[in-house]
């Protein structure tokens, strides 16, 4: 077990390598100089010489790639030119809010996902199934910002059950920082009223987000149960006089969870993506809102910093189910 | 027959699936007894309801697509088919148990064969009183001493060991020993040495043998091999598209065989210094099930058979415990036999 | 697949007779799909789509809208029986604009999905085929490429290049290239070990000959399916790029475009966002049903 996860951490340096090498290519094919875009709107000539200088831009590629590492490795990412601050400050100030409201939507995603799958599969082709067939289907298709924004529509504004948006109210105080996940700090720190707003300002982007993640993981839990159930280990089980109940959580559910995984996985990777889009509708102070704003105003270091980090993280959020994998299939700590 | 009251009667069973294409009428009113301590063989070709047989005593069958429509299946006085789940989980294991044929496949990959094992010991609690229930560490002991029965080395070593990790013949005595842990009165084997090498069937055979003797048991052994049922049984029942056809003592069997059907298998069976050019077959194939012939099933093949056949064929005893399912039983009667025929 | 004999001797068979399995094969196919109620729905989604795209400019009821024309008098119209999805701020019929939104639509989903199939496909092929430090080469690269959520990824390249519709599908692209190289690698793959490949190798065909009309062709089942099923993803990604302004730019009637400015016109005249929104997830679900239903039929292990 040891060994296979240090087999996966090594690889997992590798993979940062290759990311880094994407983040820098592109930032090589940006038509503009890319000397001009670090230095900012108003830098005059000598200035954007001495970034030029700096940045090791009049040297060749691998040598650039060198420093660049290095530059990031020395914690200086830039400067954004929208928020006139240091990227890897911003990075620091905006992560962990993008971090509680993805995990917090994985884990609503996971919750009802997986045994919605399991009802779907024992009661296969009754009403029940049907009804949740239905939502899957419909769930997968729909468009994340679009259902945020119908969201807002009827459950903020129309029903006013929610806020509109922002991680808490504009005249609330965060509680003060211990792990800067606010949800975390505010119980640690006893402020259940902030946890109460915290709570009742994360639940509609959550839910938009995780919707399409709910729908695929329902899907395919439903589908890894029905083939379980069929298969010979589930006839012994019987035979020897188990309950249905161990049957179906214990010895069917295992088995169905592998794949199930592979798509929670997969599904994570879609919802890093999806938290441009629901930080934008609501106004959520997270990365992708971040890099959508500098997107637009083409402000250039941001970007790339954003994509790092959440590149990481998705890395390391894989590296995780691997290991769970492990841990849940035998089999599998026995393979390269 | 006389003698003691059996331990398992199945009576006049009629079994149906509905299936897509219609229904399949798997099972048309068969009946054997089972006495206790006895080994009872069911053969026939693939296909002909043994194993449906078999999941039918135990309630595995999911009920639709299956559906009984007559019979009773008697063990110790009760009725299998109208006892309700909750008493069948408890008889499953604790009184009937069964062994399949791929032990790879009936053993669940992710866990270990020790919390399979010690899972299905915990089930069989459930039907005992408080007082006797054993803990999971009991169960543990348990679990141990049943892997040394069947002579698999390194129990305690073997209980973390994931299936994956042993071979065929080691899996199929992790099963016998998952079947026999509670006790049972009846083990029911459903061609248990099919998957394996030729070596470690003999081997499974006997271990069979001599865990019946020792645990007292009564085994029904369901197989295709005439082989199997030479070397382990005392009686044997042959089935054929769902019918029985001829119910002896293996002896009787394979001496005196009077159903065209039986005859054919065991002239199928090559002999060592017999030319191959006198191997026989049967011809024709399986009847469809979903439309079967009137009567006898097998007349569509039977070199005997004859328009009466269209007719369902009589049971006759033709010498102490030996029946056949044949209009023609008084024409396969060897000379100097006496005859009595009706059931 | 069939395996099309060689005729030696005699006059070489019709059309019909050459190809008699796989017409047969086809025919199956197309009994097996028509059973499937969802799998037409969505048959029937694609093919309205389509057509819709096809004929858009032309049933449209307001065509000059489409060209800007303003008309502030009715401006943000609720839905009625002449604006049957209301109006935008400029007057603009919402239904005529989501109409035509269909046809951008559909270019930049085939444009993303082909692009990605032309790159995706060969790199397995040849990942597969070639095997070795080739393979590890490419399959490394792929791999690194799926580490990155894919919206993240289309971002920082649109970010690079300066937003636009263009560089919005050339972002696509890259993003969804990957996907294809690990389906064709691990087909090809399992394909190289396959009886006939080795049969065919052994009387002298040559690799290309392998890879174009042995392997190809089995390749095209799992193919279909994940470009049919990828082609709803690429609508969704062109209209979240189109919503964060960095795709169509506006007045492209593009769906995303559209919901980006109807935003600001939330709540009161909320038909403006609603309705291309449906149209996307209408959309999305079509080809979605339609990939579930080619799946059941070429992968048939796949039942649900």
């Amino acid at each position: 077990m040891l060994r296979f996860t240090l087999r996966r951490a090594v690889l997992m340096v590798f993979m940062l390598l290759g990311l880094l090498a994407i983040t820098f290519t592109i930032s090589h094919i940006a038509p503009s100089d890319p000397a001009a875009l670090a230095a900012g709107p108003d830098a005059d000539v000598a200035m954007i010489e001495r970034y030029r200088v700096e940045y090791g831009l009049d040297r060749p590629l691998y040598e650039q790639f060198a420093i660049y590492l290095q530059r990031l490795l020395t914690g200086n990412w830039g400067k954004s030119i929208h928020t006139t601050r240091q990227v890897w400050d911003d990075l620091v100030t905006y992560f962990p809010n993008t971090f509680e409201l993805v995990m917090f939507s994985i884990l609503i995603a996971i919750v009802l996902g997986v045994p919605l799958g399991v009802i779907a599969a024992v009661h296969q082709n009754r009403p029940i199934d049907h009804t949740i067939r239905i939502l899957t289907v419909s769930g997968v298709a729909l468009p994340m910002f679009w259902l945020g924004l119908m969201a807002q529509l009827y459950f903020a504004l129309h029903l006013g059950w929610f806020p509109l948006g922002g991680r808490i109210e504009m005249m609330t105080d965060p509680p003060e920082a211990i792990t800067h996940l606010l949800l975390v700090d505010a119980l640690l720190r006893g402020q259940f009223g902030v946890f109460a707003e915290g709570m009742h300002h994360i639940v509609l982007p959550a839910v938009a987000l995780c919707f399409p993640a709910l729908a695929s993981i329902i899907r395919v839990n439903r589908a890894e149960m029905l083939e379980t159930l069929n298969q010979d280990y589930i006839v012994n089980a019987r035979a020897h006089g188990l309950s249905t109940f161990r049957i179906v959580a214990v010895y069917a559910l295992k088995n169905a969870m592998l794949p199930t995984m592979a798509m929670i996985g997969l599904r994570f990777g879609w919802m890093l993506g999806g938290t441009v889009l629901v930080e934008t509708v609501f106004d959520w102070p997270g990365i992708g809102l971040y890099a959508v704003q500098a997107a637009i105003s083409s402000d250039f270091e941001p970007i790339m910093g954003a994509t790092i980090v959440l590149g990481f993280f998705f890395m390391m959020t894989n590296l995780v189910i691997d290991l769970i994998y492990g841990i849940l299939d035998p089999r599998v700590r026995e393979q390269v | 027959m006389t003698g003691p009251a059996p331990l398992l009667s199945v009576q006049d069973f009629r079994l149906e699936f509905d299936t897509f294409d219609g229904v399949y009428k798997a099972i048309d009113g068969i009946g054997f007894d089972l006495a206790p301590g006895e080994s009872l063989g069911i053969v026939g070709e693939t296909g002909c309801g043994k194993s449906v047989t078999a999941k039918s005593i135990m309630g595995l069958l999911p009920s639709p697509p299956a559906r009984v429509r007559d019979g009773r299946i008697l063990f110790g006085g009760e009725d299998l088919l109208r006892v309700g789940e909750r008493r069948m989980r408890a008889i499953r294991g604790n009184e009937i148990a069964m062994i399949f044929q791929d032990p790879m496949t009936y053993l669940n990959p992710v866990f270990s064969i020790g919390t399979q094992l010690v899972d299905v010991i915990l089930a069989h609690q459930r039907s005992r009183p408080r007082a006797e229930r054993m803990t999971r560490e009991q169960a543990r002991d348990h679990a141990v001493e049943m892997l040394r029965r069947v002579h698999l080395p390194n129990p305690e070593r073997q209980l973390d060991s994931y299936p994956h990790q042993l071979s065929g013949g080691m899996r199929q005595r992790v099963l016998i020993a998952m079947a026999l842990s509670g006790r049972p009165r009846l083990l029911i084997a459903d061609e248990p040495t099919t998957a394996l090498d030729v070596t470690i069937q003999a081997q499974i055979l006997d271990l069979i043998g001599e865990l019946r003797r020792d645990l007292g048991l009564s085994v029904v052994m369901i197989t295709h091999d005439l082989g199997v049922v030479a070397s382990v049984c005392d009686r044997v029942v042959v089935m054929y598209a769902g019918q029985i056809v001829e119910d002896a003592s293996v002896a009787r069997l394979f001496d005196h065989p009077s159903h065209p059907y039986t005859r054919g298998l065991l002239a199928a069976v090559p002999h060592p210094g017999r030319p191959a050019a006198s191997l026989s077959s049967i011809s024709g194939s399986l009847p469809n099930l979903l439309d079967p012939p009137a009567g006898c099933r097998f007349h569509g093949r039977c070199p005997l058979a004859g328009d009466d056949c269209l007719r369902p064929p009589p049971i006759s005893t033709i010498a102490d415990g030996h029946r056949v399912a044949c209009w023609r039983a008084t024409e396969a009667v060897f000379p100097g036999e006496a005859v009595d025929a009706g059931a | 697949m069939a395996i099309q004999s060689e005729n030696l001797a005699l006059a070489p068979p019709g059309f019909a007779e050459r190809h008699a399995g796989t017409i047969r094969a086809l025919r199956l196919y197309a009994r097996t799909f028509a059973r499937n109620g969802s799998a037409m729905l969505g048959l029937a989604i694609v093919l309205l789509f389509l057509t819709t795209a096809a004929i858009g400019p032309w049933i449209v009821p307001f065509p000059d809208d489409a060209t800007g024309s303003i008309h502030l008098d009715i401006k943000l119209q609720p839905p009625d029986g002449v604006h049957w999805f209301g109006t935008d701020e400029v007057g603009n019929d919402v239904f005529t604009r989501v109409v035509l939104g269909t046809r951008v639509t559909l270019q930049i989903a085939c444009i993303v999905t082909g692009v990605a199939m032309l790159i995706g496909v060969p790199l397995g092929m040849i990942a597969g085929f070639v095997g070795g430090w080739v393979q590890e080469a490419i399959m490394r690269v792929t791999d690194v490429f799926l580490s990155v959520p894919g919206l993240v990824l289309a971002i920082a390249i649109v970010g690079a290049l300066g937003p636009g519709i263009v560089n919005a599908m050339l972002a696509l692209s890259l993003v969804w290239w990957p996907g294809y190289v690990r389906l064709v690698q691990a087909k090809t793959l399992a394909l190289k070990n396959e009886i006939y490949v080795q049969a065919a190798r052994s009387m002298g065909a040559s690799s290309l000959r392998i890879v174009f009309v042995h392997m190809l062709p089995n390749c095209t089942s799992p193919i279909i399916v994940k470009a049919s099923m990828d082609m709803g993803m690429a609508i969704l990604g062109a209209a979240s790029l189109g919503f964060l302004g960095l795709g169509a730019q506006p007045p492209f009637p593009e769906w995303g475009a559209m919901i980006s400015i109807a935003r600001t016109y939330l709540p009161d005249w909320w038909w403006y966002s609603f309705f291309p929104g449906v149209a996307i997830a209408v959309t999305v679900l079509g080809f979605n049903l339609l990939g579930d239903g080619l799946r059941d039929v070429l992968d048939p292990k796949h039942r649900e």
